[in-house]
């Protein structure tokens, strides 16, 4: 059997849109190191219906590759480290909003 | 310019209020995202990677001062101060929240626009030539028959749920700005042996996954016979085109599994059954529809200043030998506006800017402009003598770059810096290559030329009709980008050939570099464009460029 890739659940605001995670203590947090690292499938699949029932607050929850890093978990593909700053051409979304974090 | 019946605005306000009610639902949890979304959907509300975006339609891409100004305060008010103009003459807002919405609608409502339609399986916004009642060449102002387009499809309830979205392009020009043979349905305006204005009708192009350049289903149509005509090829199509998989959904899959000649023999029955149900109305309305769309009290004035500045100014003459179009008024010009400041983002203009554009078509633009497919704004009428002063108005704001046409004048989708799609992102690879080729300065040698950049397979960039195309894809988890050569919108349409394997991020602006340096090696005059140039010596050329002479590149 293949070993499990580690994941983070992510969502997106219902309000504003904005990209975010689920934690071990279960709030939503705006940044990426936050999350809870999952390490389980089983586990997984657990947290992620209990993201998807929270549909008042989040839209789109999913489960997306993630690896441990100093701080806290890391995106692996370039999709989900795009998710974690905002667009490229400006300086719009995470890299300003909590640049001060 | 078209201005809203009673009943546009009722239709229009109506559907505010019930999607306004519709938002207040989703908030407090009466409404499921999966109920919310078709709904959010077909009032242009998309949620992306980092926000909602909500994409307004912009019909034929005409926009009067007056809805200018309101984008840009939409943009001040509830966005980042900016908007995006699209390949589709729309505009896009890339962070609107979900609670303002409703406000934003309301707005738009006020200077007669909407989001409706510009989302989900229906009749889209119907593009149009952005030089339609300008341009020298034109048989035809395009655009009432597009309005005509537009009221027929709006809510049509037979049309509302197809098998998949349907675009609809028209030019009045034999020369085809408008891209008609990449559309669902492409109309050209002709004239028959008797002399008579009718329709070249093609059926069946699109690009994304599976690029087709349309048929012609219909080589005369008179213009009488439009909605008709178009009827039946929707009703056709609803009835035959496939529900069972969305990327088969398209006419141009239905075309090609049908056979060009039974879908043409059933489209011109069923036009047979539909043309008696027309009895006239749609013509009364057109002529209605034609008044509103008069051309305007064109200015007499001498035009020396323009030929004095022109002489005396190599600033104002770049610009005006590379953004300026020939007028069917000889006193006038057409004017393009670079949305392409080389290192800003692709049809990025800002409140500032929109507001500037505005002020200029009221003064000097018998208040009118246009968005083009190439993701510029356009000033249609501009008597010679105001250049000038139009020039150094642009210029304050940033809006004078004199690259129209050029290589850095380039279409880029949102890619993955905003959209959910996109599999690899396209604005900095535009920001970068024009900016390259600003360092070079070899823009203006180079000459004529396309450059089209999708960030995933639906190819709302375009770029199998760039002369050089490019499309960025995610291979094993890195951005790679694939070239095409030698594709062309116009109305010698065709799709671009793959060159071979795929670029990275960091290799694909030299591998650009290297094809623009074989084409300046080959040509054979400063007059062969690339494109020309292409066509005579085919792919080879280029390939040794990318690859070596042995071809020899790893596969990507």
């Amino acid at each position: 059997m293949s070993r499990f890739t580690p994941k983070v659940v992510t969502a997106n605001d219902l309000r504003i849109g904005d990209v975010i995670y689920l934690t071990a203590d279960d709030r939503w947090s705006r940044h990426h190191h936050e999350a809870e690292l999952i390490e389980d499938e089983a586990h997984a699949q657990l947290r992620l219906l209990h993201a998807a029932a929270q549909r008042n607050l989040v839209v789109g929850p999913y489960l997306a590759d993630a690896k441990q890093g100093p701080n806290g978990p890391e995106p692996t593909h370039f999709r989900e480290a795009f998710r974690t700053r905002g667009p490229s051409n400006y300086a719009h979304g995470k890299q300003v909003d909590f640049a001060h974090v | 310019m078209y201005d809203y019946s009673d009943f546009d605005e009722a239709f229009v306000r109506s559907r505010v209020a019930q999607f306004s009610d519709q938002v207040s639902r989703r908030l407090d949890g009466s409404l499921t995202e999966d109920e919310f979304r078709p709904l959010r959907l077909m009032n242009g509300l998309y949620l992306q990677l980092h926000a909602y975006m909500l994409r307004v339609a912009i019909p034929y891409g005409t926009l009067r001062p007056a809805q200018m100004r309101a984008l840009a305060q939409i943009a001040q008010t509830y966005d980042k101060g900016y908007g995006h103009f699209t390949t589709r003459q729309n505009i896009q807002f890339n962070w609107p929240k979900l609670p303002d919405v409703p406000a934003i609608l309301s707005d738009l409502a006020d200077v007669q626009m909407h989001a409706i339609q510009t989302s989900g399986n229906c009749v889209r916004n119907v593009t149009a030539d952005h030089f339609a009642g300008a341009a020298a060449d034109e048989i035809e102002d395009p655009r009432p028959y597009a309005e005509l387009l537009r009221q027929w499809s709006s809510d049509h309830p037979e049309f509302q749920f197809l098998p998949r979205k349907f675009k609809i392009a028209i030019t009045g020009s034999p020369n085809d700005r408008a891209v008609t043979r990449a559309h669902d349905i492409g109309l050209r305006m002709l004239r028959n042996a008797a002399g008579e204005v009718g329709f070249e009708v093609m059926v069946g192009g699109g690009l994304g996954r599976t690029p087709m350049i349309a048929f012609v289903v219909r080589e005369f149509l008179p213009v009488a016979d439009l909605l008709p005509y178009v009827e039946a090829v929707l009703s056709v199509y609803n009835t035959l085109g496939r529900r069972d998989n969305k990327y088969k959904a398209r006419i141009k899959i239905t075309v090609h599994e049908t056979g060009r000649e039974e879908i043409s023999r059933m489209i011109e029955e069923r036009f047979t059954e539909m043309r008696p149900q027309f009895g006239g109305a749609d013509q009364a309305l057109l002529s209605d529809i034609r008044a509103a769309f008069a051309a305007p009290q064109f200015r007499v004035a001498p035009t020396d200043s323009f030929d004095a500045f022109y002489k005396a100014d190599p600033v104002f003459r770049a610009w005006a030998d590379t953004n300026l179009a020939t007028h069917r008024n000889p006193d006038y010009a057409i004017v393009t506006i670079s949305i392409k400041a080389h290192g800003q983002t692709p049809g990025d203009a800002t409140s500032q800017q929109m507001r500037v554009m505005a002020d200029l078509a009221e003064r000097y633009g018998h208040s009118d402009l246009r968005i083009s497919h190439e993701q510029n704004v356009i000033l249609p009428h501009v008597h010679k003598s105001d250049l000038p002063q139009v020039h150094a108005a642009l210029a304050q704001v940033g809006l004078a770059t004199a690259n129209v046409g050029l290589i850095s004048d380039i279409i880029a989708c949102p890619g993955m810096d905003y959209c959910a799609l996109a599999t690899a992102r396209s604005i900095p690879v535009a920001q970068e290559i024009a900016l390259r080729f600003q360092e070079l300065k070899l823009e203006h040698d180079v000459g004529p030329l396309k450059i089209k950049i999708s960030g995933c397979i639906n190819a709302c960039g375009h770029h199998h009709v760039g002369h050089i195309g490019i499309l960025g894809l995610d291979r094993a988890g890195v951005e790679n980008y694939q070239i095409t050569l030698g594709g062309d919108g116009s109305q010698d349409a065709s799709i671009g050939e793959k060159t071979g394997p795929g670029f990275a991020y960091d290799e694909i602006v030299p591998a650009i570099e290297r094809i623009i340096r074989a084409y300046l090696e080959i040509r054979q005059s400063a007059e062969e464009t690339f494109l020309q140039a292409y066509r005579r010596a085919g792919i080879a050329p280029f390939k040794a460029a990318l690859y070596g002479a042995d071809g020899a590149k790893d596969a990507a």
